[in-house]
């Protein structure tokens, strides 16, 4: 089962590069949504059979899967835009910046101190990875669609570690924080339609009347 | 009755939300704080002893917290009465449903023993303080909310890194994965040290951009400048310090572990400089008297950590300040909402004598900037004071110097901003307002500017010993 639970990880790790090379809006939220589908499934493969278990993998397939992804395409839909136009990194370079993080997360992974069971298992470097990809998202684009994206991504990096402790985390604990990310993202949309008015885009990079002089 | 604390509110807010009348609803805000500082006081007095699992427990750096965010919403509530009848143009539905909730949030993070509770807490004041922030609905507004929502959203990702770190270094150390205080300070000298140590980073810097420690500060000014007074001093009074208790809390574990405490002292110490110092230079000729309150709060924020890192005696100065802190922010904070709406505008250019236009609102916050300056007979001078006379005892000369160094400079560079505004001559065009000082958004600072007095004068015998534990629960000895 575990190799199984490490191509997935790969999995994983390709999608953030995809959505590293990608400007189309509907098809980053489309592989942020199918990244949220495989953290659904993780634990399940590693973790033995429980109702606690079960509870998490449909809430987390729920919530990343299908409620997240909707509230942004709402949130796009309405604020009508299709592409992220100029980052301020452009597509090759940021991609072959999320290769090099990725290679370092590896190197990173295997000089941390993890439990014998864990050794073998792409988590660590897969969740560093990820988190870091959500990082240079997050930095390089200007919609605030994209940063949103970039913000899950990084969410999705942290629920790749969090995996590992499923079962130690109690049930209440982590439906507060897909809750919590859920209001987030709600709160996020809602920004975002009242960026779209006010300055006709939601380009990010217009949000600068607020600075030191 | 904790979990009073918790469903009250959230009452408090559906009642808000049930309400169709815009003049009516924010009478909802000082009933439900009424019944929630008195809870409080109840509370204070005989806190009930730790929940069954564990998960609950009001100890003394909660109930510190606790009796800070209950008396500052208290006072806020009353005040939100008198100030939204003013702004009657705009429905205050959301903002009402939304000071509930984050009050509800607020009481949890006091409460719970569990950091993974505490953690998502946080995150809901986050999330639920940002449609308040975005009060005013305008382009500058809506800026602020973006990068406050996306900053802190961000950092306190982060923190849950750390917190996952954390659980998994017991893990590693084959015992049961936790994430509750007291078996975690039990277990602590058997943790893994490296991740104890990544966990501890990643905790300080999620923490503390939630907090608004320099360098993860840039979403504060924007935030603070934009919003309404009375959330501003609620950000200011009511978030910060539930972030504070949230690195108090790493701090004892920290502290049980031995080896790692040293390392966060220091980290501490540092970053309370830093943000000593940016504000120092950002408070000089600071044009917008709302940013200039929120660079206030950077130093602040810095001087809880300084106090916190110091250890010691300081750790009695850094729970006081941070009672002070928060209250003395809410007279600036209210008093310059107030002020804001009189001019209708936040730069030092249009507003000029205000003691002259509005006396009562000028006043108090010309003695607000006197107590956060750190001048006697306010209570902030005696915290401050004991936290950089335990610097010098301790033999952090450098610490201690850089301190009142910074203190002085950030005196004269906030002098320079309020004195010519409340001194002088209104200008002689200025668009006429409706707002005029009343007794609902005078007495609540005025009130709050008493306690300071008082705290400053003669800090009561309960508050003082309470101080006390909840210094020795960080670690002195008394």
């Amino acid at each position: 089962m575990n190799t199984f639970a490490d191509q997935l990880l790969v999995l994983v790790m390709l999608i953030n590069l995809v959505m590293l090379g990608t400007s189309r809006l509907i098809f980053s939220i489309r592989a942020v949504a199918a990244q949220g589908v495989i953290l659904g499934i993780l634990p399940g493969l590693i973790h033995p059979f429980s109702g606690h278990l079960a509870g998490i993998t449909a809430g987390i397939i729920l919530a990343k899967g299908v409620i997240i992804p909707y509230l942004i395409n709402d949130a796009v839909r309405k604020a009508h835009i299709r592409r992220e136009v100029e980052p301020y990194l452009g597509y090759v370079t940021t991609l072959l910046l999320g290769a090099v993080v990725t290679a370092l997360a590896f190197v990173f992974a295997e000089k941390l101190p993890l439990a014998p069971e864990h050794k073998d298992l792409l988590f660590v470097p897969a969740s560093i990875a990820t988190l870091l990809t959500g990082f240079l998202i997050l930095t390089t684009r200007r919609k605030a669609i994209s940063q949103i994206i970039g913000y899950l991504v990084m969410e999705n990096g942290i629920f790749v570690f969090g995996l590992l402790l499923t079962e130690a985390m109690p049930v209440m604990v982590e439906a507060g924080a897909l809750l919590d990310l859920l209001v987030g993202i709600f709160v996020m949309g809602i920004v975002i339609n009242h960026i779209s008015r006010e300055f006709s885009s939601v380009d990010t990079s217009r949000l600068r009347t607020l600075k030191e002089e | 009755m904790l979990i009073a604390l918790v469903l009250a509110p959230l009452l408090g807010a559906i009642i808000a939300w049930i309400i169709p009348d815009n003049r009516l609803r924010p009478l909802v805000l000082p009933v439900t704080a009424t019944v929630h500082l008195m809870l409080t006081a109840s509370l204070l007095g005989n806190a009930p002893p730790p929940s069954p699992g564990g998960w609950f427990w009001l100890d003394p750096l909660g109930k510190v917290v606790l009796l800070c965010i209950s008396l500052l919403f208290a006072v806020c509530a009353f005040y939100a009465v008198g100030y939204l009848a003013f702004r009657q143009e705009r429905s205050n539905r959301v903002l009402c449903m939304g000071l509930l909730v984050c009050l509800s949030a607020m009481g949890t993070v006091t409460i719970t023993q569990h950091l993974g509770l505490l953690w998502v807490a946080l995150e809901t004041t986050t999330v639920s303080m940002a449609p308040l922030i975005y009060f005013n609905h305008n382009a500058r507004s809506i800026e602020a909310t973006w990068k406050y929502l996306m900053i802190c959203s961000v950092g306190i990702a982060l923190a849950l890194l750390g917190l996952l770190f954390l659980a998994y270094s017991t893990y590693v150390a084959q015992r049961d994965a936790t994430l509750l205080l007291g078996p975690l300070m039990e277990s602590a000298r058997d943790l893994n040290p490296g991740w104890l140590h990544a966990a501890a980073i990643f905790l300080l810097v999620g923490y503390g951009s939630k907090m608004g420690l320099a360098p993860l500060h840039s979403w504060k000014p924007d935030a603070y400048g934009e919003a309404p007074g009375l959330v501003g001093a609620l950000l200011a009074g009511g978030l910060v310090n539930c972030a504070f208790l949230s690195i108090m809390r790493v701090y004892q574990i920290c502290l049980a572990s031995g080896g790692e405490l040293y390392f966060f002292q220091n980290a501490l110490v540092a970053m309370g400089l830093i943000s000593m110092a940016f504000a120092a230079v950002f408070m000089a000729r600071q044009a917008d008297f709302k940013r200039m309150l929120a660079y206030s709060s950077v130093e602040h924020v810095g001087i809880l950590a300084i106090g916190l890192g110091l250890g010691k005696g300081a750790l009695f100065g850094a729970l006081f300040h941070l009672l002070n802190n928060g209250l003395t922010k809410g007279v600036l904070f209210l008093s310059s909402g107030n002020i804001h709406r009189s001019y209708n505008s936040k730069t030092t250019d249009v507003v000029k004598g205000v003691l002259t236009r509005l006396p009562w609102s000028g006043g108090l916050f010309m003695a607000g900037f006197i107590a956060i300056t750190g001048s006697p007979p306010f209570s902030p001078f005696i915290s401050e004071f004991t936290i950089v006379s335990s610097a010098f005892i301790e033999g952090r000369h450098l610490v201690g110097g850089l301190f009142l160094l910074f203190l002085a400079i950030i005196f004269i560079g906030m002098a320079l901003t309020v004195l010519p505004m409340v001194m002088g001559e209104p200008p002689a065009e200025i668009e006429p307002t409706n707002y005029r000082d009343r007794l609902l958004t005078v007495g609540p600072p005025l009130f709050m500017l008493g306690v300071i007095l008082l705290l400053g004068v003669w800090p009561p015998e309960f508050l003082v010993a309470l101080l006390k534990d909840g210094a020795a629960m960080l670690g002195v000895r008394s």
